[in-house]
């Protein structure tokens, strides 16, 4: 009868074991360990192109996490990516003209969400829509751009923004 | 079963295994619901099979994750992306490594002593005895142990994997000096919950099934003699092993 006992403590305890190492599997190693479920407020963002862009991408501020991505739509009357985006409520001093730019980690990472802050003295408030956006680079378009437009093209692109951090390789100052 | 061979139909003999094998898990299936009277059974099967191989899976775990981390810390390092070794880790580990390598494990661990029990029960009569006292040994010997296969695997598995994951984090951070948050953090950018970690759930679930399937069979059919079980034992493990790598590729192709 002590033998049966200690047979059932022994499961029950390898059975803890076997959960606790799934949830810390689970919870710590998974994208789940970058939630953060604190009180969010939304902001939304039109961009003409996100990219890869995926749900529950990082929205940072000078490179730190703030908050992520918790929606993207297309609109059917504009034909522009609407993304809203769920930002820590401890983050509530951004200014109202601060820029939202589609940005890549490095070279070939996820793509995030930045957003620069403004000057305004006026804070973004629950629901605000950001004015201010910069769509993805696009590096098949860049090299298109290089390719086929560095010769013959008088017409420089003016719209074509800065490639800010997404191609640290390549030191060519045609674009801006 | 008949174990006097005929040289000549190795294909239909094979056939054969395989219907038998079939059949055999329609019964233990069947016998499922029957087995539930002796859930201690059940209990005790899991400590069996399951608590008493942790020394060895927490062992092995803890050995692939070190070559692991030395293995892609070194070869990532040749395209300057040795940031990603924890990444290749998980996902390799979740996704492959940790089911399949738990299931080889536990089939040598388990498998075999579970297949060396029943088939001495054979031997020694045990089991008819068993009928004669109306007791279905298909309800009180085999289903315990295959629930109590599909019930440990996964978690054996799980404690596998979070061992592997301290033993690459050991190789890759404190030894070889990549940095902490660098390793963690691309690995929890790209690891997902479901399409990873629970398909390696999954997947140790279903090999759990196979090894405790083959073994209880193996045991079940062995010829009652010394050799026989000699025999069956070593099926278990040639057939388990087979039978797991073969439908993880189904599963991956089919799940991915």
């Amino acid at each position: 009868m002590t033998q049966r006992r200690s047979h059932q403590i022994g499961t029950g305890l390898f059975i803890l074991l076997g959960f606790a190492a799934l949830g810390y599997l689970a919870t710590q190693t998974t994208s789940l360990a970058n939630y953060r479920q604190g009180p969010t407020y939304a902001l939304k963002a039109r961009f003409t192109n996100i990219g890869q862009l995926k749900l529950r991408a990082p929205v940072k501020v000078a490179g730190v996490r703030i908050g992520s991505v918790t929606d993207i739509q297309l609109e059917p009357d504009r034909l522009e990516a609407l993304v809203t985006l769920a930002v820590d409520k401890r983050f509530d001093q951004l200014p109202d003209d601060s820029a939202a730019s589609v940005f890549t980690s490095g070279l070939l990472g996820d793509q995030y969400v930045a957003l620069k802050p403004g000057g305004s003295p006026d804070m973004f408030k629950d629901g605000d829509e950001i004015i201010l956006t910069q769509s993805s680079v696009q590096l098949e378009e860049l090299i298109g751009k290089y390719l086929v437009g560095s010769g013959d093209t008088p017409a420089k692109k003016p719209e074509d923004a800065k490639p800010a951090d997404a191609k640290p390789a390549n030191p060519d100052p045609a674009t801006h | 079963m008949s174990q006097k061979r005929d040289r000549g139909s190795l294909i239909g003999d094979g056939l054969a295994q395989i219907g038998a094998l079939g059949l055999f898990l329609l019964q233990v299936l069947a016998a499922i619901p029957r087995s539930l009277r002796y859930f201690s059974e059940t209990v005790r099967q899991i400590f069996f099979v399951g608590a008493m191989s942790l020394v060895i899976i927490i062992t092995c775990g803890l050995f692939i994750g070190l070559v692991l981390g030395l293995q892609l810390y070194e070869v990532l390092s040749r395209f300057g992306s040795t940031a990603s070794v924890g990444t290749v880790v998980a996902i390799a580990l979740y996704r492959e490594l940790g089911p399949v390598v738990t299931a080889l494990l536990f089939a040598g661990r388990a498998g075999t002593s579970i297949t060396a029990e029943i088939g001495l029960m054979r031997a020694t009569d045990q089991l008819a005895a068993m009928e004669m006292m109306a007791v279905d040994p298909m309800a009180y010997v085999v289903a315990p142990r295959f629930l109590a296969g599909i019930i440990a695997m996964p978690l054996l598995a799980c404690v596998f994997n979070a061992l592997a994951i301290f033993g690459s984090h050991l190789v890759a951070v404190s030894w070889l000096g990549l940095d902490n948050g660098t390793f963690w953090s691309n690995m929890t950018g790209a690891v997902d919950v479901w399409t990873d970690v629970m398909n390696g759930v999954w997947k140790s679930a279903v090999f759990g099934a196979i090894v405790t399937l083959v073994a209880t069979f193996q045991g079940y059919t062995t010829a009652p003699t010394s050799e026989g079980v000699a025999y069956a034992t070593t099926r278990t493990v040639v057939y388990s092993s087979i039978l797991t790598l073969a439908i993880d590729f189904l599963m991956t192709a089919f799940l991915m």
